[in-house]
């Protein structure tokens, strides 16, 4: 039985993702028969071509996807490499939680909140230049995409520092890091010769998944991407909800391009990785200490800081006015506060928790056991050739969700699924277990094989092993697993509105419908509501191993790794 | 191993219980037998689709909705939405997957381009409209909009729920004297550069400036009244290029950005990035007023030769799953009742579809006595209302305006 779960887990990936795919597929060519497309054309295609500025659409996406990700992977990078070991960076480890469990569009407001021209930077300038009007500048909504690549760093840093922390263990880093202090070499030059080569291979799907996000994003580049003309993805939106029925079949193609666009930032950017490798290599053996790395190390941290610091004080600023009354250029805080809209919202918002729960806790239990199911088959039967066969898992990830969420739509309404629990769940575990898979395989197949090894030499069976020896030990990896799994599902927007018919009303449907009516304190309370059950996450996931092995040192130690 | 299937069962069971109610069709209600609707309607769920962004609405929704059901046995359920589009969206979507009867939508808020792109499509249920039985109150004669959607007949298809008129807003602490023409706004903008802005198009009221500036400058304001197709279309639009040649490099950001709707328009008066603002509803003034949205000292005006109006409706989609108990909402939406609460800006302040003098003396007092909000025109003080032009010129418009502005890069 077990070993027909990867498969399982496989069907369910990809079969949606072709399901939609190939929904999409067709009306790009000329198919959708319910607005008279019975015939292939490429109408669509030469439709979409002759819209103004889509070249600029691409070159948006395709250079704002890019340069965010290599921004973000820089600086998680540089910054390990400075400060690994450290209190500093222990410091930044415990302040990251929170950061990642900030819906990236509350952590965008938050951002625009901050730098736009009438934003809490410019306010505190305004204090001593008298100034009473924001000045007419575009520092969101920029013509270069500057505002949204800042939005999307600052979010992902996050995630890629846990992922990298999570590989860190295997890679050996503490004794390779006395090794090359021993020899002379400085601590970011050590670090990057000789530990990021094996760190690398694995956070490089965390990567690719970083890069397909950030090509595709929709949330985040509305509220900070430049719109004349905007990246493609957000345009698709707009024509997929034109009134213009016939728009459907050009939204189409656009969406078939969209993955295009995905499929060739990857491209670049594995030519790019195999670019670093020669010229590293090289680097790596020509002897330069580089000791002289002090200005790099303290850059390394104030970037660090500013991307952390930046979305903590997006959401203060969220906070703020979330309770404000009036608030009038420049005044530094609002001119009278008010709980009306907290205590209003405070009514409402229980049964949008419990919807987000009642999709998120089977989504959730559905992938980490899928997870588990699957890894512990690869230890059983010692096969590590499934890995290849596990690439396809991330597939979710790296198809821009535009491209295949209606087209999966319409699936689930041929199936009759459509607005059921079950099709819901479905849809958001197609998010839910890559992420899940993300965070688990590296603890998973880490661990010392000699714990199992031992029991089985005991007279353990098999089960036995897992249930009171491997899953004990991994608790606060599944439990992190589970929690960022939360995290996820809690995010997600078009899934549960379209698979969902609208039908449930989870936190996020609702924060995205009031976020439309623009009044920034509704915003805010939303923003924060959409923390609450991710943040608890995270927050059991550190409580629960904390209080079930209190009195059992070596189990903490272990589970850090 | 067997814990796992167990597990996985047992979530596929628990997902299972919790379904939804299955589909079913749902037989047409005679709508002429009202009875029979009223009987139909009884124990059915309306899941209405309509535009989520604004609480206050939400909350005349739900009160809505509590009064159904006490009287009818009539559940409705708001789905919230962030664009009208996408409930035809996920009706389009059922066609195609021949989900013709037990569809998602119950009703949706609609009118305009979408209402016409539905009714082309053949994606409504109807006619139902003009049969109800407070369909009496609405006022036909005075206000013609509420049968002709952006000039397309509604042809009982969709039932009037609201009247809108354009008007503009600024803050009397700051501007004195405010731009009551077309022409008026450029030559305010020449002296005011940057202090002013519309919603990008084709959002709906970035669309409906552009509609607003047209409807002034062309010759013959008949011509709107037809499809574009049948008219000298380049002829009649070019005094709109030829004034937003002028009006683009004075805007907000010098054009370059724009607001994404009408909220995010309020928001940059709010933080005096622009000096005027408009909206479809001056109530809507007023109440951004009582939620701490805009100062105090906001007030609303419309321009000298007048403004863009329209009516917004319900209707009900053709695979509808519950069409009686969306017709008996619809007609509850209408009575004197609902439309008087739905008045009074405490609650939301849209203006009524309904003529007073066909309205009970009690009701009439009702509606005479509302105070209407600090910010809201008075009826007296809106001066002439403009029709819609033709759906088809906002597409035309809409296409042409990105060529020209939506590229700037």
């Amino acid at each position: 039985m077990l070993r027909f779960i990867p498969i399982l887990t496989i069907v369910l990936m990809i079969g949606p993702v072709s399901a939609g795919l190939i929904g999409t597929i067709l009306p790009a060519f000329g198919i959708l028969p319910a607005l008279g497309g019975t015939t292939p054309s490429l109408d669509p295609w030469q439709a979409l071509v002759a819209q103004p500025g889509l070249g600029a659409s691409i070159r948006l996406s395709l250079a704002n996807g890019l340069i965010a990700t290599f921004v973000s992977v820089a600086i998680v990078m540089l910054f390990c490499a400075a400060w690994q070991g450290t209190r500093t960076f222990h410091a930044l480890q415990r302040i990251l939680s929170p950061i990642l469990s900030v819906p990236h569009a509350t952590a965008a407001f938050g951002l625009a909140f901050l730098i736009a021209p009438s934003g809490w930077f410019v306010r505190v300038v305004a204090q001593f230049t008298g100034w009473d009007r924001p000045p007419d500048v575009a520092i969101i909504h920029d013509p270069w995409g500057i505002a949204l690549i800042a939005g999307l760093v600052a979010k992902e840093i996050p995630f890629l520092f846990l992922m990298t922390l999570s590989a860190l263990p295997q890679a050996d880093t503490d004794r390779t890091a006395q090794v090359t202090a021993s020899l002379g070499y400085g601590r970011i030059a050590g670090w990057f010769k000789a530990t990021l080569p094996r760190i690398y291979p694995q956070i490089r799907l965390p990567v690719l998944a970083v890069l397909a996000y950030s090509t595709s994003v929709v949330d985040v580049a509305i509220i900070l991407a430049p719109t004349t003309p905007a990246p493609l993805a957000v345009r698709i939106l707009g024509w997929l909800s034109d009134p213009d029925l016939a728009l459907r079949f050009m939204a189409s193609s656009a969406a078939v391009l969209q993955l295009l666009i995905v499929i060739a930032a990857m491209a670049i950017w594995i030519a790019g990785e195999r670019l670093v490798a020669i010229i590293g290599a090289q680097w790596a053996v020509d002897g330069n200490r580089c000791k002289r790395d002090g200005a790099a190390r303290g850059g390394a941290a104030v970037m660090a800081l500013v991307a952390a610091g930046t979305v903590v004080l997006g959401l203060v600023v969220l906070l703020v006015w979330s309770v404000a009354g009036f608030w009038a250029f420049p005044d530094l805080l609002p001119r009278g506060f008010s709980l009306r809209l907290w205590a209003r919202e405070l009514d409402a918002i229980g049964n949008s928790l419990t919807t987000t729960l009642l999709i998120g806790i089977p989504a959730v239990v559905i992938a980490v056991t899928m997870v588990l199911a699957c890894l512990e088959n690869e230890v059983r039967t010692g096969k590590v050739a499934g890995r290849r066969a596990m690439f396809l898992i991330y597939l979710p990830l790296l198809v821009p969700q535009i491209s295949f969420m209606f087209g999966l739509q319409v699936f689930f309404s041929l199936l009759g699924l459509e607005r059921t629990l079950v099709s819901v769940v479905l849809g958001h575990l197609v998010f839910v277990a890559p992420y899940v898979f993300l965070s688990l395989s590296e603890p998973f197949r880490t661990l010392d094989p000699r714990y199992g090894q031992t029991a089985l030499c005991l007279g353990a069976s098999p089960a036995r092993v897992f249930w009171q020896v491997r899953l004990p030990l991994l608790t606060r990896a599944v439990l992190t697993a589970a929690a960022v799994g939360l995290a996820v599902t809690v995010g997600q927007y078009l899934p549960t509105l379209l698979i969902g018919a609208g039908r449930f009303a989870t936190v996020t449907t609702e924060a995205v419908a009031l976020a439309s009516g623009g009044d920034r304190r509704m915003i805010g309370i939303y923003g924060l509501f959409q923390m609450v059950l991710p943040f608890a996450g995270f927050a059991l996931a550190l409580l629960i191993p904390a209080v079930l092995f209190r009195h059992r040192r070596g189990m903490g130690a272990q589970n850090k790794g | 191993m067997r814990t796992f299937v167990s597990a996985l069962a047992l979530a596929v069971g628990f997902a299972t219980t919790t379904l939804s109610t299955p589909a079913f069709a749902d037989p047409a209600p005679d709508v002429g037998n009202w009875q029979s609707v009223l009987d139909q309607a009884r124990g059915q769920t309306v899941y209405w689709h309509a535009w989520g962004g604004e609480p206050r609405i939400n909350d005349y929704i739900a009160w809505a909705g509590e009064q159904v059901r006490e009287r009818y046995g009539v559940e409705v359920v708001q789905v919230k939405l962030t664009d009208t589009a996408d409930a035809v969206t996920r009706v389009l979507s059922e066609k195609t997957a021949g989900v013709d009867d037990g569809g998602a939508v119950d009703m949706i808020w609609i009118n305009g381009e979408n209402f016409a792109a539905m009714k082309r499509n053949d994606l409504l249920f109807g006619p139902w409209a003009e049969q109800t039985p407070n369909f009496a109150y609405v006022d036909v004669e005075g206000k013609p909009t509420v049968i002709n959607d952006f000039t397309v007949p509604t042809d009982g298809l969709e039932a009037p729920w609201g009247m809108a008129q354009v008007s503009f807003y600024y803050d009397t602490a700051k501007l004195d004297t405010v731009p009551k023409s077309a022409q008026q706004l450029l030559e305010w903008l020449v002296k005011h550069p940057g202090r002013f802005t519309y919603p990008q198009p084709p959002n709906y009221m970035g669309s409906t400036f552009l509609k607003q500036i047209l409807t002034e400058l062309v010759k013959d304001p008949k011509v709107l009244q037809q499809p574009a197709d049948e008219t000298d279309a380049e002829a009649t639009l070019a005094p709109l290029w030829g004034y937003l040649e002028d009006l683009q490099p004075l805007l907000w950001r010098d054009g370059q950005a724009y607001p994404q709707n009408g909220a995010s328009m309020r928001t940059l008066l709010a933080d005096n990035e622009v000096d005027i603002a408009f909206s479809f509803s001056s109530g809507e003034v007023s109440s951004a007023i009582e939620a701490f949205e805009l100062p105090d000292t906001v007030r609303s005006y419309v321009f000298e030769n007048g403004t863009l109006g329209n009516t917004n409706f319900v209707a009900i989609p053709y695979n509808a799953s519950a069409k009686a108990g969306a017709v008996v909402l619809a007609d509850f939406l209408m009575s004197p009742e609902a439309q008087l609460r739905k008045q009074d800006p405490k609650y939301w302040g849209a203006d009524t579809v309904l003529a007073m003098d066909k309205l009970p003396k009690d009701m009439q007092e009702a509606f005479a006595n509302l105070d209407l909000g600090i910010a809201s025109l008075a009826p007296s003080e809106r001066g002439t209302v403009l029709p819609e032009p033709h759906p088809s010129w906002m597409s035309l418009v809409e296409t042409e305006w990105q060529k020209r502005y939506g590229v700037v890069q």
